[in-house]
């Protein structure tokens, strides 16, 4: 494909995929090993309300009170389950399913109740997002990477997906070591004097913020899959938390680059005319890896790692 | 309307989905009471979302092979092999590698999910007009139901809670202690399994009303709910039945009587409602309760710290020690003690050293293990032992000049 289809068709939602995967996988790997995965399947959902009494609040559909409206949306839940767990005294996968399950429910509800017909809002748009139509009509092959007139149009999730995965990186590189301390063994973090419950909320909301940037360009299904599956993968390939970090940016950019491949021009290869989703097809690949990390990755069991050295 | 809704009064089809959101209701809640007992309340999550691929290729079966491809029985058929391939994935993740339940459950619920968005958009793009009304399965639709699939829902519902009120022993047993179970002999893995095999049932005939997204609440909400008002294992599943039967027949009625008022989202809202209040009101694990709890402890801490210190002549600075002591009229505005405080004081004090002798007494071992600084020695010693224990102490002394 030469360079004037590649660059505007489809270089921008691969950049914006591999971004989104990226800066979701980062924050992954230490909910993964925290036990914490299922924090980006809860964000993901309530993301929807947020969004929606956004756009109730300010009339139109821009994208950043979406954004605030999602963010304060997820730390609001965040805030309800550690209330409800505390108050009730529920284990924390209940009051979890409790709270976004009803936030998403209220979302549905909000947004049938109100008149939305005329602007594009759905649930299927939140659920899947709309990867392929990010497009940079303004390149006309791959001098226009460096003419300032064609960069000014580019589509806006792509700095901004750009920016959130640095933003998550210096979070990531700035507290590494309590984070890491904190992640294998609380009590030892505590006693170096590291508030290990501020850490624990400032990831969370990392992971917050990474999911509410990812969800607007690609959707809740590959934020999820990509908080999971590529440190997932990683955890059995590995048991250094470097290498299992190096080899989970791997996994979630060849889920991203894969992924979109497939989605565009698998159908093509197979006979047929129309692409399928972009989003789901990264998630499919991203389990794929996973599966076969499962089956031969090297730390694959509990008890089975190799013995180095 | 919404009256009438309430009395099934509201046409054939509001009729049928509301008989149908409660039997689904009642199944949901009573077979997510042992979800949640066993902790592994959002592993139905995982095997909700699993649903999506079976209900697309199913679709996709039955216009390959010349059907109408809406067919629910086929449809519920295709997602029910899918969640059950999903569940056997997360329980070979969860047994054979080194990966938590939580990272399972969420790998087996975005990958599912995902590759059904594939299958979605591979129906829409097969170009046959047919196609439409998919998508409902995510939120569930309830407009233009069938009385064959009132009937489908029905007889799920049914046989869930048969089976339900079949295995409710042995899926006690391994909710609340599967080692000893295993101990027992229980096929413990097997039993899981039939655990896992309900909800996939109660997910599969839920789909058509509230939608794969929002079962997880009907599987959830309930048996939390049920479990404020209860320690008995027997007593929350059939509490969490009535909250979700109670959920599901509010929540169509609710939605039959307005346009604009989705079934599921309704519903889940309903019992949502439902679990606010229990969490608030409950005797005993409610927070109002807890709450109450804590103000009477506190209250008499503050009375029991303020006699004695009364009895001391020691003086008081604490607020909420004196506000106490003066609306009790132990004490008058200014501080000093009335008639009534003087005596409360002395018994008090009294009282005090009297639990002294008893804690330092070996005969009195067991009645001094219940000294908390609160507990009336009188609730604890007969009338004689107090009197022995008096006569240890001696009377009064002469006050000091």
């Amino acid at each position: 494909m030469s360079g004037a289809e590649f660059v505007p068709l489809s270089l921008p939602p691969l950049l914006i995929g591999i971004f989104a995967a990226i800066a979701c996988a980062l924050p992954g790997n230490f909910l993964v090993l925290r036990r914490q995965a299922l924090i980006g399947d809860a964000i993901s959902h309530v993301v929807l309300p947020g969004i929606v009494v956004a756009f109730l609040v300010t009339g139109i559909v821009a994208t950043w009170p979406m954004m605030l409206g999602a963010a304060g949306a997820a730390v609001i839940a965040v805030v309800l389950i550690e209330l409800i767990r505390r108050l009730g005294r529920i284990e924390p996968g209940a009051a979890m399913g409790v709270v976004f399950t009803s936030m998403f429910a209220a979302g549905v509800l909000l947004l049938e109740q109100s008149d939305t017909s005329t602007v594009h809002l759905d649930v299927e748009h939140a659920l899947y997002g709309n990867l392929e139509s990010l497009i940079w009509l303004d390149a006309t092959g791959w001098a226009s990477l460096v003419d300032a007139e064609a960069l000014r149009n580019l589509p806006a999730e792509l700095p901004r997906m750009a920016i959130t995965l640095v933003v998550v990186a210096i979070f990531i590189a700035v507290f590494w070591r309590p984070l890491k301390l904190s992640t294998f063994d609380e009590g030892f973090a505590r006693t170096l004097g590291i508030r290990t419950d501020l850490l624990g909320l400032a990831l969370v909301i990392t992971a917050a913020v990474a999911a509410v940037a990812a969800f607007d360009a690609v959707g809740s299904i590959i934020v999820i899959a990509m908080f999971i599956c590529p440190p997932a993968a990683a955890r059995l390939m590995t048991n250094r938390l470097e290498h299992q970090i190096a080899w989970s940016v791997l996994f979630a950019t060849a889920s991203a680059v894969i992924g979109y491949v497939l989605a565009g021009y698998g159908p093509l290869w197979l006979g047929g005319q129309d692409a399928v989703s972009a989003a789901g097809m990264i998630a499919t690949v991203s389990g794929l890896i996973l599966a076969l990390a499962a089956l031969f990755g090297p730390c694959r069991t509990r008890n089975g790692a190799p013995q180095q050295g | 309307m919404f009256v009438d809704a309430l009395l099934l009064q509201l046409g054939y089809n509001a009729t049928l989905v509301a008989i149908g959101a409660t039997l689904l209701g009642i199944a949901a809640g009573s077979t997510g009471t042992f979800l949640f007992l066993r902790k592994r309340a959002l592993v139905s999550d995982a095997i909700s979302h699993a649903t999506l691929p079976g209900v697309c290729l199913a679709f996709m079966v039955m216009v390959w092979l010349g059907g109408d491809g809406r067919n629910l029985v086929g449809l519920l058929l295709g997602s029910a092999i899918s969640a059950w391939i999903g569940l056997l994935c997360l329980n070979w993740l969860v047994q054979h590698t080194r990966l938590a339940e939580d990272a399972a459950i969420g790998a087996v619920l975005s990958v599912f999910f995902g590759f059904g968005v594939v299958l979605l958009t591979v129906i829409q793009t097969m170009g046959s007009g047919r196609q439409a009304g998919l998508e409902s399965f995510l939120l569930g639709s309830t407009a233009g139901m069938l009385w064959a699939d009132a009937m489908v829902i029905a007889v799920g519902g049914a046989v869930a809670v048969a089976m339900i009120v079949l295995l409710r022993r042995p899926m006690t047993l391994v909710a609340f202690d599967p080692d000893y179970a295993l101990a027992r002999g229980l096929p413990v893995a097997r039993i899981d399994l039939a655990m896992m095999g309900l909800v996939m049932a109660v997910t599969v005939v839920g789909l058509k009303i509230v939608g794969l997204i929002l079962i997880v609440a009907l599987l959830i909400i309930p048996p939390v709910t049920a479990r404020f008002w209860t320690e008995r294992s027997d007593v929350v599943v059939l509490l969490a039945g009535l909250v979700g039967g109670f959920s599901g027949f509010v929540g169509a009625a609710i939605s039959a009587s307005a346009p604009n008022l989705p079934t599921g989202p309704i519903i889940v809202l309903v019992s949502f409602g439902c679990f606010v209040m229990s969490l608030l009101l409950a005797p005993g694990r409610g927070a109002l309760a807890a709450l109450l709890r804590h103000l009477r402890f506190q209250k008499r801490v503050h009375l029991r710290q303020g006699l004695l210190a009364l009895a001391q002549g020691q003086p008081i600075y604490e607020a909420l020690t004196l506000r106490l002591l003066r609306r009790a009229g132990l004490v008058r505005p200014d501080g000093v003690a009335t008639e009534l405080g003087r005596a409360r004081a002395a018994k008090a004090l009294r009282d005090e050293r009297r639990w002294q002798a008893v804690r330092s007494d070996r005969d009195h071992e067991a009645a001094a293990a219940l000294y908390d600084g609160l507990r009336d020695i009188e609730t604890v010693l007969t009338r004689d032992q107090i009197a022995e224990v008096d006569r240890g102490i001696g009377g009064p002394k002469g006050v000091p000049a």
